[in-house]
């Protein structure tokens, strides 16, 4: 049943689309580096992370109609978390009083997701006592104190951020190499889309996206939707979360900027841009924004307008994002 | 800390309050009656402040500026809502959220283009410019002052707009059953137009007055826009009321924990550590009201709807 069914899914046109989007993601740095040009590497690992933010988002706000304008506190404190740990490594001193800094990322990652799934949790609990612009507006109102929390927070660097001279090892790999770091990116991905699409195959998700639709259905067949939406809540933060890590490991930089509402427009962008709840959705809007961005940037510094008309024009046009527009429209909305 | 600082700190927070509730009032407005999510609302606060400074630097006049500050906005407020936001009732807030942030870009760097980078100073006019002794030895500056009294007049004149006249009618109308009132003949496209260009005018005339005490620059609108969403989520979406009493807590809130909470901190802890700290939880005061408010009350204040 599980094995038709996903197989049906790879003969469908968006099955079809995903495969593509992946395998010329995946070509792009190898193409680039054959042809020396490393800058679009780098780019490439950009694209990868970000559109990761994205497939988070993406679980919240597709399959759970959770409208979160706030996951870049979720970005930036895994981020910060990471970065924290690499900072005390090289300085000395502990985190929070209480652990020594380390390099290793398989110590150092794990942590940063359990602190931003606890956070997620706390911020979830309040939240999601609200529904509609209200949950929009109170995700919104805890990324901003999470903002000006990093802003004011001395130790690391506050409104200067913090610089981290070295990447973390993975095990025993070295991931200083722009390559091995996409390919870690590209792997992390991978990873995440293949528990989207397996969490959303699965009786969870099914809840879950009855939450979205008709909460009181669902609690009528005898579930409550509050649990349901919370870990989805969850889920969905700590792999925003691990994006934040995976962008401040390439960067070798922490900033405020992380949690600012921008970045949280920015991963919504992306999510909408590709087509909401479709799984390649936000690895689509992710690639094509970084490419306007970086292509119309190339020709003018008037950019952001033409950027502006270009989406502009998506949204008025192509209703259901690039997913819909290359795959049709989803079945069920 | 003298009675004087106290009700000047009092006093900027209600003017803060003030020019808020004129950011918010047209925010809550086209929320209420068109559902519609306008994160472009910063954009036309924007204009009226650019229009107004050139305008006032042009003729050496502010009081030529005001007016074209407010009617650049509105006339901005009318052509987006025409070419844009029709389109846009009918769809989920997420296309609404996406289209007008595509609108921010293009307003801010159709305005960097425009106007240069370079930011653009507005002087108070001279017939504002003194001072009204306070109490003890303080004086508060006249054109703050004309601020608040500006936010009071537009207060009592929505309230008197919306409840007393026929336009008003069809807005709460609207804000109930838009397929009932188009049945009834009412023209409700140009009925939201005036309505988008009233809540661009209001955001024109904040950023107008706002422009002469501190520089007008583009990006200006976006932390207002935020404070102004905080303000019609605590008030109750589509609520004037609420945004008024929200946007005067928000005002106050955030200027009096910016005043004093640096010093209330120097009694439990090191003077050093107290400022950074003081900051930091001024900066996030509102956000915590914000939240408080609505794990106690999710629907706002006055909740507009029930």
């Amino acid at each position: 049943m599980d094995n038709s069914r996903s197989n049906s899914f790879l003969r469908s046109r968006e099955g079809v689309l995903t495969v593509v989007a992946l395998a010329v993601l995946l070509a792009a740095p190898l193409v680039a580096q054959a042809a020396g040009q490393t800058y679009f590497i780098s780019l490439a690992s950009r694209v990868a992370i970000l559109a990761l933010a994205g497939v988070g988002l993406n679980l919240a706000l597709g399959s759970g109609g959770m409208i979160s304008f706030g996951h870049a506190a979720f970005f930036g404190l895994g981020g910060y978390v990471a970065g924290a740990m690499v900072f005390h490594a090289q300085e000395g001193g502990q985190f929070l009083g209480l652990l020594a800094g380390t390099q290793q990322a398989l110590l150092s990652w794990p942590l940063a997701l359990a602190v931003a799934g606890i956070a997620a949790l706390f911020i979830g609990v309040i939240s999601l006592r609200t529904s509609g612009v209200y949950f929009i507006m109170i995700t919104l109102a805890f990324a901003q104190m999470f903002y000006y929390l990093a802003l004011s927070f001395p130790t690391y660097g506050g409104e200067d951020g913090m610089t981290l001279y070295e990447r973390s090892t993975l095990g025993g790999l070295s991931v200083s190499g722009d390559l091995p770091f996409f390919f870690v990116c590209f792997g992390v991905l991978l990873l995440a889309l293949l528990l989207c699409s397996r969490l959303t195959g699965s009786r969870f998700g099914a809840a879950l996206m009855t939450a979205r639709q008709n909460e009181t259905r669902l609690a009528t067949v005898g579930i409550n939707p509050f649990p349901v939406k919370l870990t989805g809540f969850v889920i969905s933060a700590m792999i925003t979360a691990l994006a934040g890590v995976l962008l401040v490991e390439q960067n070798g930089f922490a900033s405020p900027s992380l949690l600012s509402w921008h970045r949280s427009g920015e991963i919504m962008i992306f999510v909408i841009l590709g087509g909401v709840g479709r799984l390649i959705g936000p690895v689509l809007g992710a690639a094509v924004f970084i490419l306007l961005e970086t292509v119309i940037g190339g020709y003018t510094d008037r950019w952001q307008l033409v950027l502006g008309l270009v989406l502009l024009g998506i949204v008025l046009f192509a209703r259901g994002g690039l997913v819909g527009l290359l795959a049709g429209r989803a079945r069920h909305d | 800390m003298s009675a004087a600082f106290l009700l000047e700190q009092l006093l900027n927070g209600v003017q803060f309050g003030v020019m808020l509730f004129l950011m918010s009032a047209g925010l809550t407005l086209v929320f209420g009656v068109m559902g519609l999510i306008n994160l472009a609302h910063g954009s036309l606060y924007m204009v009226g402040a650019f229009v107004c400074a050139w305008v006032s630097g042009a003729t050496g006049s502010f009081w030529l500026g005001l007016p074209a500050g407010l009617a650049a906005a509105a006339a901005a407020g009318a052509a987006v809502e025409i070419l844009v936001m029709r389109r846009l009732y009918d769809r989920d807030h997420l296309d609404q959220v996406l289209a007008t942030f595509s609108l921010i870009l293009i307003f801010s760097e159709g305005t960097r283009w425009i106007f240069g980078n370079q930011p653009l100073y507005l002087n108070i006019p001279p017939l504002l410019s003194g001072v009204i002794p306070l109490p003890g030895d303080g004086g508060y500056p006249l054109y703050r002052v004309a601020i608040i009294a500006v936010g009071i007049v537009v207060a009592i004149g929505l309230y008197l707009l919306i409840s007393r006249t026929r336009l008003g009618m069809q807005i709460r109308a609207g804000e109930a059953d838009r397929e009932m009132i188009g049945a009834l003949g009412v023209d409700i496209k140009t009925l939201y137009t005036v309505v988008f260009a009233l809540g661009a005018m209001l955001a024109g005339a904040a950023g107008a007055l706002v422009g002469a005490l501190q520089s007008v620059q583009v990006g200006m609108g976006e932390s207002v826009l935020i404070l102004a969403f905080v303000v019609i989520v605590i008030g109750g979406i589509g609520s004037i009321k609420g945004a008024l009493v929200a946007a005067l807590l928000v005002g106050l809130v955030d200027t009096l924990g910016r005043a004093f909470l640096p010093r209330l901190l120097t009694l439990v802890m090191p003077a050093s550590d107290a400022g950074t700290t003081g900051s930091a939880l001024a900066s996030m005061a509102i956000y915590l009201v914000m939240a408080a408010i609505l794990a106690w009350r999710p629907k706002g204040l006055f909740p507009a709807h029930g």
